[in-house]
């Protein structure tokens, strides 16, 4: 079970959050070349070892919060923090 | 290689097992290789096999950085089907299949394909439109597909919960009677086994930690067992995929997830078909020794850790007591995780990528043991002939920023899809 640490409301059962992915991506501008919305649109780093990424509280205080957390082991290595800027279209 | 049969069976029975020789040689790494496949799971090793078999390169190495099998070809769930929509899945994965059914038989090596039939449930109006246009696609593409009725499924599955009372009604299903499941660990012994004899080189405990470009192609790697030139190389090590290709600079749209599979403690059989509900993400066999193998979403967070967390254990169960009320009085005896490669539109990426000389296969979702023979067939021709085969040329790297994405989900792009 991994506890994640919300900025707002302390260490709460993964169960109440939804994953966001990768919060380094960043939108292009509008009139940005394909390329880069295609890199945005799907390419990932996919790191083995420490990632950033966007959690959800949907179950307790509804804010996107952003945690470093090793994908090798699943430790939090941080403490979370507001996610920014806020979580763009993402679902 | 000597081959196995009943003689050989009955002789070394005489005489206690004592002689039978090693399935593989385990050869020193040599300086070069025409063809170097890093990954020794089914995938990497059927690729060899085809290499040596169908195109005559026998100077070719296997870089496994476990053992044989040790990553997703001993986890999976050992379901082999080709219940696809799509016509690129589903040319594809039905030759896997055919390839399946006589894989014993071409690498005499009993692999234990059972065609028991995987049975897709339905429950309500929504899933029955959906898996009526699938089965009519399958059979438009020459694939074997049935749809039962409630009733049917009553009488082909004593143990399922069929009332209307029941917490996900059921209201029928989609069979494909050629489904089944294949031993898992037999796959790539017996592939392993057959490109030993045909000269490659498999070599464990050697993981890649470079490859080593000059002037655009691939010339080798550099691995924990020295360096070891390559004048081809061919990447099947799908749940590291990013990692591996990264090495060559090239990045990949995958994300890495863990998904999960357990297993109860074996009791006498009870379950002679696959099922699967989508409604409830759920699937269960009964393995040969007794044990009923299970599985369900992925945990949904990136992770290389191979292994998951309880929550989802927790619905796999919920989700089979629902479907299987009689089977709460079993024991969950085991659980584990492997690691998928999940691609932005669900469906692998095998062949060419931007640095010459230099392929994968991989991708796979969670569907790659069923892939496993057709993979290592059309891999091996891509390096062949540095072009892809009529059976993987859908399936590019190039693809996503195309717009040709193959999105058997229809749900855009999006790594989390299944």
């Amino acid at each position: 079970m991994m506890l994640i640490p919300c900025p707002w409301c302390g260490p709460r059962n993964q169960i109440e959050f939804t994953y966001g992915g990768d919060a380094t991506l960043r939108r292009p501008p509008a009139d940005a070349p394909e390329s880069a919305w295609v890199d945005y649109v799907y390419l990932r780093d996919n790191p083995c070892g420490p990632i950033d990424e966007l959690w959800y509280h949907g179950a307790g205080c509804r804010s996107w919060i952003t945690v470093r957390r090793d994908t090798r082991t699943h430790d939090i290595l941080a403490g979370a923090s507001a996610a920014k800027p806020p979580a763009d279209d993402r679902r | 290689m000597k081959r196995y049969s009943i003689f050989s069976l009955v002789g070394n029975a005489l005489t206690g097992h004592a002689h039978w020789p090693l399935a593989w040689r385990n050869p020193p790494p040599k300086k070069h290789y025409d063809v170097v496949v890093i990954g020794g799971g089914g995938h990497g090793l059927a690729t060899a096999y085809y290499l040596a078999k169908e195109h005559g390169i026998r100077d070719v190495a296997v870089l496994e950085k476990g053992w044989l099998g040790g990553g997703n070809t001993g986890r999976n769930t050992t379901i082999v089907r080709s219940n696809y929509h799509l016509d690129p899945n589903a040319h594809f994965y039905e030759f896997s299949l055919k390839l399946w059914e006589r894989l014993s038989q071409e690498l005499n090596f009993n692999v234990m394909y059972s065609a028991r039939g995987v049975l897709n449930l339905v429950h309500t109006p929504a899933d029955m439109d959906a898996a009526m246009r699938r089965g009519n696609a399958m059979r438009l593409n020459g694939i074997d597909a049935q749809f039962l009725s409630r009733d049917e499924i009553a009488a082909l599955i004593p143990g399922l919960e069929c009332s209307p009372n029941a917490r996900f009604p059921i209201q029928g299903g989609l069979l494909q009677p050629r489904g089944g499941t294949v031993r898992h660990d037999a796959v790539a012994w017996g592939y392993a086994r057959a490109a030993d004899a045909l000269g490659v080189d498999i070599l464990q405990q050697c993981d890649v930690t470079g490859i080593r470009i000059e002037r655009g192609r691939v010339t080798g790697v550099h691995t924990t067992r020295g360096d070891i030139g390559a004048s081809r190389i061919g990447i099947a090590v799908a749940g590291h995929s990013s990692r591996v290709a990264a090495m060559a600079g090239v990045k990949l749209p995958i994300e890495s997830h863990v998904l999960q599979a357990m297993v109860s403690e074996p009791v006498k059989p009870v379950l002679d078909t696959v099922v699967t509900s989508g409604a409830v993400h759920f699937y269960v066999s009964q393995s040969d020794k007794g044990e009923l193998v299970m599985g369900g979403d992925l945990d949904f967070y990136n992770s290389y850790a191979q292994r998951g967390n309880l929550p989802r254990i927790e619905d796999v169960v919920s989700a089979c007591l629902a479907l299987f009320p009689g089977f709460g009085r079993l024991r969950l005896m085991r659980t584990w995780g492997g690691i998928m490669d999940m691609t932005m539109d669900g469906s692998p990426i095998i062949g060419k990528l931007p640095v010459k000389n230099l392929y994968m296969t991989g991708g796979w979702c969670y569907g790659g043991f069923k892939a496993t023979p057709a993979s290592g067939f059309v891999h091996a021709w891509t390096i062949a002939h540095d072009e892809p085969h009529p059976l993987n040329a859908a399936f590019t790297l190039a693809r996503f920023g195309e717009g040709r994405a193959i999105d058997e989900n229809g749900a855009g792009p999006y790594a989390w899809a299944h």
